[in-house]
């Protein structure tokens, strides 16, 4: 099962149906989901997930990065996590890495730097973010824009990030994160 | 929060209303009445009606008239907006986008350049559904413009309903068309939803359709008790 989680202010929020619901729409046809908001993640749930998806959210919420403590289990979670926008965001944060600001509101140039199960190449993709990230130490960079970072991955596990939002105009992302070994 | 809608009295807008209305408090209505018929942010057949809906759904209006110039129309919804923010406190705006990163993205910069939050609850939503939700939840939805091949005038002045539903996704899959008119390929005016305490009655209307494309035009209605 893959667990997405909601990463907005509140559970059930009006940005659920446009940050939330868009990545379900991808894997519920490839995988068996489930949707909990972040703080109703707890252990027994974790231990049920194959996966984990970290949504984004809208550009005036922060509510995860005044939060991150509710984030510590991903440094022990040992299966594949995906964060998106305010997901690799906050998994910068957990790992100890502070923001940058950084605005993009739109389409980018996305170029790949390394080799990796997710995209290749150069593509566009939609992003929607007030901050952008550093690497962490044991990350490395998957990926950039003329302005930032816009992907990562922890060096041992699998643990990605990317800063644009693939469920707008890159779902292929997504399909692949489900479909990786 | 008090929200601001985009409101061009189609269907999409018409639902986002309702689904924000649902969460949050929505404390009035913002239109922009393009003279350009062809603008690429707002709808334009019937939308003077607006303020018959407004008046229906007993919210305060703010209408703002743009010549309709491409980049001048942002201005206008600026001062629409600021004016929304400074008369009713608003904290957000909702729109209606379904799919255009275009509309979705100049939003989304003017809201960042007025501190305000801003959704979209249609936001990549299968566009069968959103149809079959204004069905399920008895919203009265006509086909008020057509403008792409094979759409004609026997479309105008349509209710959506089932029937007209499954023709509409039979035709994107034979000519790409977006069902929902997401690429401007037909536009819709509403004249009843759930929100609406009074409904609206046309009395008169007028088709005009010319070359691959057609306008059904509203001369007279009235709002009828429910």
């Amino acid at each position: 099962m893959i667990l997405i989680i909601d990463m907005t202010w509140k559970n059930d929020s009006l940005a659920f149906d446009e940050f939330v619901l868009p990545i379900v729409s991808v894997v519920k046809p490839l995988e068996k989901c489930a949707i909990k908001h972040f703080l109703e993640v707890n252990p027994q749930l974790l231990s049920e997930c194959s996966k984990i998806i970290l949504s984004g959210t809208a550009l005036k919420d922060h509510a995860t990065l005044r939060q991150v403590d509710k984030f510590s289990w991903v440094k022990t979670f040992d299966n594949p996590i995906l964060g998106i926008c305010a997901g690799i965001q906050t998994i910068a944060s957990v790992f100890g890495e502070s923001l940058t600001p950084c605005l993009q509101i739109g389409m980018e140039e996305i170029a790949t730097q390394k080799a990796n199960p997710l995209f290749k190449g150069h593509f566009k993709a939609y992003a929607l973010h007030n901050f952008s990230v550093e690497a962490p130490t044991n990350f490395e960079v998957l990926a950039r824009s003329a302005k930032c970072i816009e992907a990562l991955k922890h060096k041992q596990k699998n643990i990605y990030g990317v800063l644009f939002n693939p469920e707008v105009r890159n779902q292929t992302i997504l399909e692949n994160f489900v479909q990786s070994s | 929060m008090r929200l601001g809608v985009l409101f061009s009295g189609g269907k999409d807008s018409t639902l986002a209303l309702h689904l924000a209305a649902e969460k949050e408090q929505v404390v009035c209505l913002i239109t922009v009445v393009s003279k350009n018929k062809e603008s690429y942010m707002f709808h334009t057949p019937n939308i003077d009606i607006t303020v018959m809906q407004a008046e229906a759904l007993g919210l305060p209006l703010i209408s703002v008239v743009s010549e309709g110039r491409k980049e001048e129309e942002l201005a206008d919804l600026e001062s629409a907006i600021t004016q929304a923010k400074n008369k009713f406190d608003i904290e957000g705006v909702v729109t209606g986008a379904v799919e255009s990163v275009y509309q979705a993205s100049r939003v989304q910069r003017l809201c960042n350049k007025l501190d305000l939050w801003s959704f979209n609850p249609l936001w990549k939503h299968d566009q069968k559904a959103l149809l079959e939700t204004l069905v399920e939840k008895n919203f009265k939805v006509v086909v008020s413009g057509v403008f792409a091949y094979p759409l004609d005038e026997k479309w105008l002045g349509k209710q959506i309903e089932s029937q007209v539903i499954e023709r509409l996704v039979t035709l994107q899959g034979q000519y790409g068309i977006s069902p929902s008119g997401e690429g401007g390929e037909i536009e819709t005016t509403v004249l009843d939803a759930p929100m609406f305490y009074q409904r609206i009655e046309i009395l008169d209307s007028a088709i005009e359709a010319k070359g691959g494309s057609g306008v059904f035009q509203i001369t007279q209605a009235r709002l009828v008790s429910k």
